[in-house]
């Protein structure tokens, strides 16, 4: 932290108010950040926080308000204004070309040239020497396609930075990252603060701000509540300022009453989409009333293996036994039909239909079934019915059956596919990334739905990159690299060191069974 | 209130086709208020226009019901043109060889040329399942295989009327034509002629196909909208990768809605035969009964029941459109033109919506606040 | 914003446009100068008073007023009657077989008092209006009823045949390969006699020159789809056949097309089509419908209508059917004055040109 470039104002937004209609997104907020600090933007999804930052990169005009940058006003009512301002700005999803190079990418609409002829290796050179001077290191000539998110990022990064930003807003820049992936840009942002950027990060991970914020700004429902000092508060009392209630970190668990082996994967392997072995092997038991966590990094086979456990993916060899009865390479109707569910990876793409809806995607997988429908036709009354009853009991907003699905914010399409999965009542539960993309009052109540499966006797596959979700929710870990298993531990025993080292390889020799 | 208001806006952009249409009569020398006139008079001025209109409504209706309900599993059913040809013919053999009472000779040989078109457009929908093959292009080419394979069946002997370019003509019993056998007897005629209102709006090949239009639309919307079968084929069309995740059989819907799709276009084209041409004839080009039914299912917003005041609006405007040539002497490319902006116009808050859902969804995921 | 008022000063401007003209719909609407229609705009002078009550309709095929061939013959034959007999003529295009008979209504309401259909593909419908409509004149461009032929109905017939025996000569004794090809539309008895009148005009020449001559003829499928035209000419030009003959409308036109590009020699149709490849058109057989339809005008106005019966243009009268006159460009004079006897003796009846297979056959054998 460099104290003594504080005093000057960067950034200043006076009185921003936005509407949409009669919806009021920033109720007259205001923010300062001063020059080399890193500011967090603390909320829950739909709070005001992107919509804000949107108004400062252009994106959005505001209803009424002034915007200082260096203590200069200015009126910023295009992105392009805003990158003459020093403003860049990272999106969540990332805008680049994926069979451009990672140069082609950063240097896209300001190239360089010689008269009409690209002049590559020049910008090559400016590009080499951004990166080396912030940490941010990339292979300039390797294409989009064939670098990972983390690296992406840097692109994006990289991007702002050539345009000359000095002032950097990064969108829930770890919500794709892995934990390494995750260090490290925390060290990048670090390194980018101490030479004198200023960094706006929104977010709802509480852990991140603790780790790299200096200040904190936290919005609920379009309104400002407070600006703290990162050092002064703790994670309980951020929780409690965004959600506005007493948030429980801590997950009860009655202890774990252990029952039959229920699910049996034995020695999968199962193929990705280039057809090489993603799953090589894998072999897992689950027991009825436990949650087994599988911890690792994104690309270990993970996907594959649900789509196969499920019937999405076909299976090479190798089976996989519920309940005693074999269902491996069986139709996804089937295996449903067999007691198992599975929340998806992807919400929107598998999970639900977006233009049904809420009562639709309610019965996506029971529409056949009475009282939904009887020879072929439909009951739309019981169906009404059935979805207003889960509405009300997961709370569902807004509580209208008749909402098409594609209108509902991430955590009540999540709370959608769980009332449905959960209402399944499943032998066996697979939740795949089930709290990706939601805020912390969505996600308590994710969790509390697991474990309610777990002391119900059922049991849960948990597949999860968030380290923190898989520790406190599991009963046991099992760590999956390269397609494989190659650790499973008691929930207990973990640490996050201690998965890290193994979901990155390094417990594969003296571990390997 | 919403409906409401969909319903003022379709008006409104009636309205304004409409002016554009007088715009390009104008900027072409033509009186345009003459020439709405002539139009108008052309569609309600007398019985017989009201019946021919129709008449020249039904096969688009039908084949707009076929493409919106392909739409609305997420099939773009080019393919129409090419099921109506299969359907035409197929239901123009079972009328001229199938020896079989009346009403049930004219089912029957609607049913064959469904039939024969489901089947038709179920090669697509197994091209696309099986291979992945879009289903737009192999649509495309099967419309000139079904024109050429029209041509063949027109070279046997045991079809084609011998010192003419076209097939047999349906028997009687085959025809569905209302009150057809009447019609021409001797009490209907004595009693016609006394009658001329009847006379005249009788005098066209008025056919049950618009009945059958009507049933059909219902039909579709009551499966789309009412039954499992409905449910599944839109949840595929919708999200298919969901569908399947929900344990929904993507593959044989694609080819069960292609199917279903086809068939309707079939009885388009089984109608047309059986109520108003009773044969088929050599075919240098491809008729527009399909490319015309996908403008009525743009129109009415891909909605079955839509399609039916769409197909009369298309129907009506072609018709009545048709006789500016005889009556105030313009050239049929102006009213091409002319109609051709009014069905844009009509059809542009619809294209405008889809566009702008197709935005929205690709915003939605982008700005998840 | 400013789309309402947009969208209200265009509503503005349609109903004032619709108070000044007013709405009541008028038997005959006010027409400014800038109408153009395809009336008579001369006027008729006194003695022609009486005529220009008559009005008279045609009904296109698919093909449309503009196919560059017999339906725009036709029309060109109703235009000089409106010039030369100050009738009213109007045409209605038809897009779909099922157009025939709705259109056939509407000139019959418009009041026209003779309905053309033009092309044999209108037979039916024009036959079925003719029935229902006893007060109305119809007729029918390539199609006979022979003796069930209505009263207040015509046919026209062209004897194709004849003109396409002739072109045949010249192209038998113009082939320096040997190899002719023959392009036609949709196979039917119309086109047949082309191709049989054709072929044996080609025989004929071939035993006078006593060496063998082959013809290939192939079907387009189509009387619209010049590309089509345009490739099967091309393939035959390729393989060695030096002159081509269509009979096919619009698909000639890539027929002619194909004969520009390779070079080679044309026989055009229906009209004389010298004007659209001067150097490569070689002659034509004309099968002038204006003069058919012309004259069946004229028969009305003076009162004679032939209600009945078909009318059959051969060479014989007076050139509804000939070779075109420009032949002489690239036809030696000793070849035309060979095919003025073969007119002459087809007149006579010395030659009996086929018009089918069977009597082809018969020609043939009678060759040998």
């Amino acid at each position: 932290m460099t104290t003594e470039k504080m005093d000057i104002k960067a950034i200043e937004m006076k009185n921003i108010t936005k509407k949409f209609g009669d919806f009021t997104a920033n109720d007259n907020i205001d923010l300062t950040v001063h020059k080399g600090e890193i500011h967090a933007l603390l909320g829950e999804n739909g709070a005001g926080k992107s919509t804000l930052m949107n108004v400062l990169y252009g994106l959005y005009t505001p209803t009424s308000g002034d915007i200082y940058i260096n203590s200069k006003k200015v009126n910023i009512t295009n992105p392009n204004i805003a990158i003459k301002n020093g403003i860049g700005m990272v999106h969540q999803h990332f805008m680049l070309v994926d069979t451009f190079t990672v140069v082609e990418n950063i240097i896209l609409g300001m190239e360089t040239t010689n008269g009409a002829v690209l002049n590559i290796k020049e910008a090559t050179k400016r590009v080499e020497e951004i990166s080396k001077k912030y940490g941010l290191l990339v292979d300039c000539h390797a294409k989009i396609q064939d670098i990972s998110v983390g690296m992406q990022q840097r692109v994006e990064i990289l991007k702002a930075l050539y345009r000359g930003a000095d002032i950097l807003i990064l969108d829930e820049p770890t919500a794709v990252l892995t934990p390494q992936e995750i260090d490290e840009l925390i060290n990048i942002i670090h390194s980018l603060a101490d030479q004198g950027k200023t960094i706006i990060i929104i977010t709802h991970k509480l852990k991140e701000i603790k780790a790299v914020a200096d200040y904190c700004t936290i919005i609920r429902r379009g309104k400002k509540i407070d600006t703290v000092k990162v050092e002064d508060v703790n994670e309980e009392n951020l929780a409690e300022m965004m959600v506005g209630r007493e948030v429980s970190f801590v997950t009860d668990k009655k202890p774990i009453n252990r029952g039959k082996k229920i699910l049996n994967i034995n020695n999968v392997l199962i193929k990705d989409n280039r057809k090489l072995n993603a799953v090589n092997g894998l072999s897992l038991e689950l027991h009825s009333g436990e949650i087994l966590g599988i911890a690792g990094v994104d690309g270990n086979g993970q996907s594959e293996l649900i789509e196969g456990i499920t019937g999405l993916r076909h299976i090479e060899s190798g089976n996989v036994i519920l309940d005693g009865k074999d269902i491996t390479n069986k139709t996804p109707f089937e295996i449903i039909n067999s007691g198992l569910s599975n929340i998806p990876e992807d919400r929107q793409k598998r999970g639900l239909v977006l233009d049904f809806t809420i009562a639709e995607n309610m019965i996506l997988e029971n529409y056949h079934k009475e009282p939904f429908s009887k020879k072929g036709r439909l009951n739309h009354k019981s169906i009404e019915d059935f979805s207003k009853k889960l509405i009300e009991k997961f709370d569902v907003r807004p509580n209208n059956p008749s909402q098409k699905v594609g209108a509902l914010s991430g955590g009540n399409q999540q709370k959608v596919i769980i009332a449905r999965e959960v209402t399944n009542n499943p032998e066996v539960l697979i939740a795949a990334q089930p709290t990706r993309g939601l805020d912390v009052g969505a996600i308590e109540y994710v969790h509390r739905y697991l474990i309610e499966q777990r002391d119900n006797g059922k049991a849960v596959l948990l597949i999860s990159f968030e380290l923190d979700e898989v520790i406190n929710l599991s009963d046991r870990i099992a760590v999956i690299y390269e397609g494989q298993i190659v650790d499973i531990i008691d929930a207990k025993d973990a640490d996050e060191r201690k998965l890290g080292l193994l979901m990155a390889g390094g417990g594969v020799n003296n571990e390997k069974k | 209130m919403k409906k409401n208001n969909k319903f003022i806006v379709t008006l409104f952009s009636i309205f304004l086709g409409l002016v554009v249409g007088a715009i390009i009569l104008f900027i072409s020398g033509y009186n345009p208020i003459e020439a709405y006139q002539v139009m108008f008079m052309g569609i309600f001025g007398s019985p017989k226009y009201i019946s021919y209109t129709i008449v020249r409504s039904t096969p688009i209706i039908i084949t707009g019901i076929s493409v919106a309900f392909a739409f609305k599993t997420g099939l773009f059913n080019i393919g129409a043109e090419g099921q109506f040809i299969i359907g035409s013919i197929f239901a123009m053999i079972a009328g001229y060889l199938f020896k079989l009472p009346p009403v049930i000779h004219g089912l029957v040989a609607i049913l064959v040329g469904a039939l024969a078109a489901g089947i038709w457009a179920g090669i697509v929908g197994v091209l696309k399942s099986k291979f992945g093959i879009n289903e737009v292009i192999s649509s495309i080419m099967l419309n000139w295989i079904a024109l050429y394979m029209n041509n063949y069946f027109l070279t046997f002997p045991l079809l084609r009327r011998p010192n003419s370019d076209a097939s047999f003509k349906v028997l009687d019993t085959a025809k569905i034509n209302f009150l057809g056998q009447w019609k021409v007897s001797e009490a209907g005629k004595a009693f016609l002629k006394d009658n001329k209102f009847l006379r005249e709006l009788l005098n066209p090949p008025v056919n049950y196909g618009f009945l059958i239009a009507i049933l059909l639309a219902i039909l579709v919307w009551y499966i789309l909208k009412h039954t499992t079968l409905g449910y599944q084929l839109k949840a595929v069309g919708y999200n298919k990768d969901a569908a399947e995740y929900g344990g929904i059989n993507i593959k044989k819907n694609i080819v069960v809605s292609m199917m279903i799709a086809g068939a309707i276009s079939g009885i388009a084209g089984a109608t047309q035969v059986l109520g108003v041409e009773h044969q088929i004839g050599i075919l240098a080009a491809s008729q527009g009964y399909g490319f015309n039914g996908m403008a009525v299912s743009l129109i009415a917003g891909n909605n079955p029941l839509a399609t039916i005041p769409a197909g009369l609006l298309f129907g009506g405007l072609t018709y009545g459109g048709g006789k500016l040539n005889s009556l105030i002497g313009a050239p049929s490319e102006v009213i091409n033109i002319a109609i051709g902006s009014i069905v844009f116009f009509v059809a542009m808050p619809k294209l405008f919506e889809m566009f702008g859902k197709i935005f929205t969804r690709r915003k939605r995921g982008e700005n998840l606040d | 914003m400013k789309r309402k008022l947009l969208a209200l000063s265009l509503v503005l401007a349609l109903v004032l446009s619709f108070a000044l003209t007013g709405c009541k719909p008028t038997e005959k609407a006010p027409t400014d100068d800038n109408n153009v229609t395809n009336e008579d705009t001369n006027t008729p002078d006194d003695n022609d008073a009486e005529a220009t009550d008559i009005k008279v309709g045609m009904v296109t095929d698919e093909g449309g007023v503009n196919d560059q061939s017999f339906n725009q013959s036709a029309w060109e034959g109703l235009e000089q009657a409106q010039q030369e007999l100050g009738v009213t003529a109007k045409y209605q295009e038809s897009h779909q077989e099922a157009d025939y008979a709705p259109n056939f209504e509407t000139l019959l309401d418009a009041g026209n008092d003779l309905i053309w259909g033009i092309g044999y593909k209108l037979a039916d419908a024009a036959l079925a209006a003719a029935e229902a409509n006893p007060d109305t004149k119809y007729g029918i461009i390539d199609s006979a009823y022979g003796d069930d032929t209505p009263e207040n109905m015509v046919g026209v017939l062209f004897k194709a045949e004849q003109p396409s025996f002739l072109v045949g000569y010249i192209a038998g004794r113009m082939t320096e390969t040997n190899k002719i090809g023959f392009v036609g539309g949709i196979e039917g008895e119309v086109i047949g006699s082309f191709d049989y009148g054709f072929q044996a005009g080609v025989q004929y020449a071939a035993k006078e020159l006593g060496k063998e001559i082959t013809v290939l003829s192939q079907y387009a499928d189509s009387f619209s789809d010049a590309a089509k035209g345009k490739s099967i000419a091309t393939n035959m030009y390729q393989q060695g056949m030096d002159v081509v003959f269509h009979a096919a409308g619009g698909v000639g036109d890539g027929v002619i097309e194909a004969a520009k590009e390779q070079n080679k020699w044309v026989i055009g149709v229906d009209r004389d089509q010298s004007d659209m490849a001067p150097d490569n058109v070689l002659t034509s057989a004309m099968k002038r419908v204006d003069i058919g339809v012309y004259n069946i005008v004229k028969a009305l106005k003076d009162g004679n209508f032939p209600g009945g019966t078909t009318v059959t243009y051969g060479l014989a009268d007076n050139g509804a059917v000939d070779i075109a006159p420009t032949s002489d460009k690239h036809v030696p004079a000793d070849i035309l004055t060979k095919v003025e006897e073969i007119k002459q003796d087809i007149i006579n009846g010395k030659i009996e040109v086929p018009v089918n297979q069977d009597t082809y056959d018969v020609f043939v054998e009678g060759l040998k």
